[in-house]
């Protein structure tokens, strides 16, 4: 991501040839090359969720136990002869595997998964539903979308903003106490925010009884609106904590550490010995060249946040897309894995195409295509 | 790296202490890894964690570890075993004219412990051939009351268990068996019994009818503590996982710290330097990689084709060599690739094979040896994370494991700490270790983050 400049093959530098033809040229090999690496990425994926089509043959001996046993058990069914009665049952099977398509060979089957993908035509799931009672994928996604956003979404907001100006301070205070402290501490985040939460629940659930053990509100919920808010606020404080906590002081090292190198050039050395203040030196001479750097980390922030912290929200029951994903993949609920999937493919070619755009704007020094 | 070069180094590092802290850390886990595979072999392992109630029975379930009484003031019972080998037995046998035979076993023991124990359990053996052997069971209390526990006939193996006993539970006034038989009648509050402390006796009288018939038990207090670091719901030693967790995450974190970031170098110096499609083929394997979401497409092959965790370790390197590190690495290589030592390489007719390992490679050492350091942990958590989902090796006991069994009986909940924070504790510290050392070293190489 560093390297804003980008030359591709097909761009070669024309002086006479436009901005605009310029820009054009660029964004499109740039787009077909995004799109052929989604559309293999989004196809290994599918390769993967189905085990190279093995998944039809666990598929089909799970109808075929389920459907038998549904079968037996009604009492019409026991009075029919041994030969009308195995006829209706294999016809009843034929029935459900068509029903899941698993008749098609999976070669074939495996391009229109990659094809519907590809067209957010998410369709529905095998096994798993929505709360509401829907097996469209697209609902099952929506449901579970609002507890991973206001989880993830609140802390790695909280994360960036607080990471970065405390940062920034730090680079003021290079060698200080608290410089010194946060270095200390940074290797606290080789653990994961789940083995945070493990502590969290031990100490402020299990033993002070502060907080839940997990969940996303009290069963019942209460009924107030204000006390819903404040259950749930409740409820997001140990999950957020930990994933706060696990990337802190971390982050807060590479920022000022990155920080520390920007203001060690020379030309806010200038700015210092003109006597600008330290607000100015800082917003036009530090922040100003590092932002293409932030608004980096800050898009891939938000990419971040829409594939929710799957053992993270295991461990707190919180239910998110995470734990969804999860269950989906113990399901072998192919649909639901790919559609998780390829949003996030998406959204992760998309942010990566606009970037380029982005650092052209906040940086001069950056000509798209050249 | 010429010998003086190595030294230096080893003096730099000694000026960290968080460094030798860390190596001295990661030193002693290697030493208990060693030592658990020699005491344990793998083999022996295994059967001890699937052995069941077979191989545990003297334990009592899901009880924290007996070093628990150093720091209370009130005792935990421990758990103990009285049998042939070991506790005071006396065995005597009176045989009768008529063939028969009066066995009595007198287990006796100290009780000095302020709670009372999980249960109270007696394994009988017997061989006879048509008439089983009779056995009749009494306790004396220190202040000299005697309680008929119970009699029975005596099936080739049985297992009593005073907790079980709803006779004697009736007999005692409703009170749990293993709580009554140990209450001391002139406990101040008795809704809230205290144990009479001092010396018990079970008397197991027994008569066998035939010639060559025999009868034999052991006898086992079940307490409140065991071992030394406690047990879970299938009574098993939790030292066995502990021990065993550490070869295979160090195992683990290692092996897939050293493969990923040895074969990014690899493959990054390859690209750098034939340039053209290979340079090209390796760019877009990388993003297509990076549309791959990591912790999904592993947890599809755990669930999917297999748990073992040396199929999870090669999905991890596999997965982790084509990332942005790649690019990093790239990078460098571009400028090494430029400078005039590889020029003069080229000018004397080195190969490109040549170029690659002795030129190229030697140059990234620095930054290697870091990067390959700090991602331990994440390799070792990573382990542990997969076994929290369920997808852990079925066959190995590891710390992640344990964690996974704690989650699955609630422990947190039910406030069996110790279960969950033995492995943790062990984690954090391998992470820590290979963390504090690898910062070192990251500042030692890379001189430009060094700190005042």
């Amino acid at each position: 991501m560093a390297v804003a400049v980008q030359p591709e093959p097909g761009a070669e530098k024309k002086k006479s040839s436009s901005t605009i033809a310029r820009v054009g040229r660029y964004s499109l090999t740039r787009l077909v090359i995004l799109f052929i690496t989604l559309v293999i990425g989004v196809y290994l994926t599918i390769l993967i969720a189905n085990m190279g089509g093995y998944v039809d043959v666990i598929m089909k001996a799970e109808i075929r136990a389920n459907t038998t046993m549904s079968f037996m058990s009604s009492r019409a069914v026991q009075q029919m002869d041994p030969a009308t009665r195995s006829k209706l049952l294999e016809a009843m099977i034929t029935q459900e595997d068509n029903r899941l398509g698993l008749n098609t060979p999976f070669a074939i089957r495996s391009f229109r998964y990659l094809g519907n993908a590809l067209t957010l035509n998410l369709g529905s799931a095998q096994q798993m539903t929505s709360d509401s009672g829907s097996k469209q994928v697209r609902l099952i996604i929506l449901e579970r979308l609002p507890a991973t956003l206001l989880l993830m979404g609140t802390s790695e907001l909280f994360l960036f903003f607080s990471t970065l100006f405390l940062a920034l301070a730090l680079s003021r205070h290079y060698a200080s106490f608290w410089d010194k402290l946060v270095i200390a501490l940074s290797p606290t985040s080789t653990v994961p925010p789940w083995f945070y939460g493990i502590f969290l629940i031990l100490i402020f659930a299990a033993l002070l009884h502060l907080m839940p053990f997990g969940g996303l509100v009290d069963a019942p919920a209460p009924t107030n609106p204000v006390d819903f808010v404040l259950n749930v606020l409740k409820h997001m404080t140990l999950p957020a904590l930990s994933l706060i906590l696990a990337s802190f002081f971390l982050t807060i090292y590479s920022w000022r550490t990155f920080f520390l190198i920007y203001s060690s050039e020379d030309y806010v050395e200038m700015a210092k010995a003109k006597g600008l203040t330290s607000r100015n030196i800082e917003r036009r001479y530090i922040l100003r060249p590092t932002l293409p750097n932030i608004v980096t980390q800050f898009a891939l922030m938000l990419i971040g946040v829409w594939q929710g912290a799957i053992i993270t929200e295991t461990v707190f029951l919180w239910p998110g897309l995470g734990r969804t994903l999860f269950r989906a993949i113990g399901f072998y609920d192919t649909p639901v894995i790919v559609g998780t999937v390829v949003i996030y493919a998406y959204l992760l070619a998309i942010t990566v195409f606009l970037l380029d755009f982005v650092y052209a704007l906040v940086d001069p020094r950056v000509k798209i295509g050249e | 790296m010429t010998m003086n070069n190595l030294r230096k180094t080893f003096q730099e590092i000694a000026r960290y202490p968080s460094a030798i802290v860390g190596a001295v850390v990661i030193l002693a886990l290697v030493g208990v890894a060693i030592y658990t595979m020699i005491t344990i072999p793998y083999q022996k392992a295994i059967e001890l964690w699937r052995g069941g109630e077979d191989v545990w029975f003297m334990n009592p379930k899901n009880v924290p570890p007996a070093w628990f009484n150093l720091f209370t003031a009130k005792k935990q019972p421990v758990s103990f075993v009285i049998n042939d080998q070991q506790g005071q037995m006396t065995r005597t046998v009176k045989t009768h004219s008529d063939g028969s035979q009066s066995i009595t076993i007198t287990y006796t023991f100290n009780y000095a412990y302020d709670y009372f124990p999980q249960d109270i359990l007696l394994y009988f053996k017997a061989t006879f051939k048509a008439k089983q052997p009779f056995a009749s069971l009494v306790w004396i209390t220190p202040d000299g009351r005697k309680i008929n526990v119970t009699n029975f006939g005596v099936p080739n193996q049985f297992t009593y268990r005073v907790s079980q006993d709803s006779v004697l539970q009736g007999k005692l006034h409703g009170i749990d068996p293993q709580i009554a038989l140990f209450a001391d009648p002139k406990s101040p509050d008795p809704a809230n019994p205290v144990p009479l402390k001092g010396t018990y006796q079970m008397v197991v009288s027994g008569v066998t009818w035939e010639a060559n018939s025999d009868l034999s038990a052991e006898f086992v207090l079940h307490g409140q503590v065991a071992g030394l670091a406690g047990t879970d719901n299938y009574r098993r030693d939790l030292m066995v996982a502990l021990l065993w967790g550490t070869p295979v995450a160090l195992a683990f974190g290692l092996l897939a710290a050293g493969g990923t970031t040895l074969l990014t170098m690899v493959f990054s110096a390859i690209g750098a330097w034939y340039g053209g499609w290979v340079d090209g083929l390796i760019q877009r394997i990388t993003e297509v990689n990076m549309v791959l979401p990591f912790l999904p497409i592993l947890i599809m092959i755990g669930t999917l084709f297999s748990h073992s965790i040396w199929v999870i370790l090669g999905a991890t390197v596999a997965l982790s060599i084509f990332t942005a590190q790649i690019k990093a690495y790239r990078a460098i290589f571009m400028q090494v690739k430029e400078s005039t030592f590889v020029e003069a390489a080229k000018a004397y007719g080195a190969s490109n094979w040549r170029i690659i390992s002795l030129y190229l490679i030697p140059r990234m050492i620095p930054t290697l040896i870091p990067s390959l350091v700090l991602s331990v942990p994440s390799f070792v958590f990573l382990e542990a994370s997969l076994a929290v989902l369920g997808l852990g090796d079925p066959t190995l006991p590891t710390w992640g494991k344990i964690i996974d069994d704690a989650f699955n009986q609630s422990a947190l909940y039910n406030g069996w700490y110790y279960w969950i924070l033995e492995p943790a504790v062990l984690l954090m510290i391998t992470g820590l270790a290979f963390a504090l050392l690898g910062f070192a070293l990251d500042r030692i190489f890379n001189p430009r983050l060094r700190e005042a």
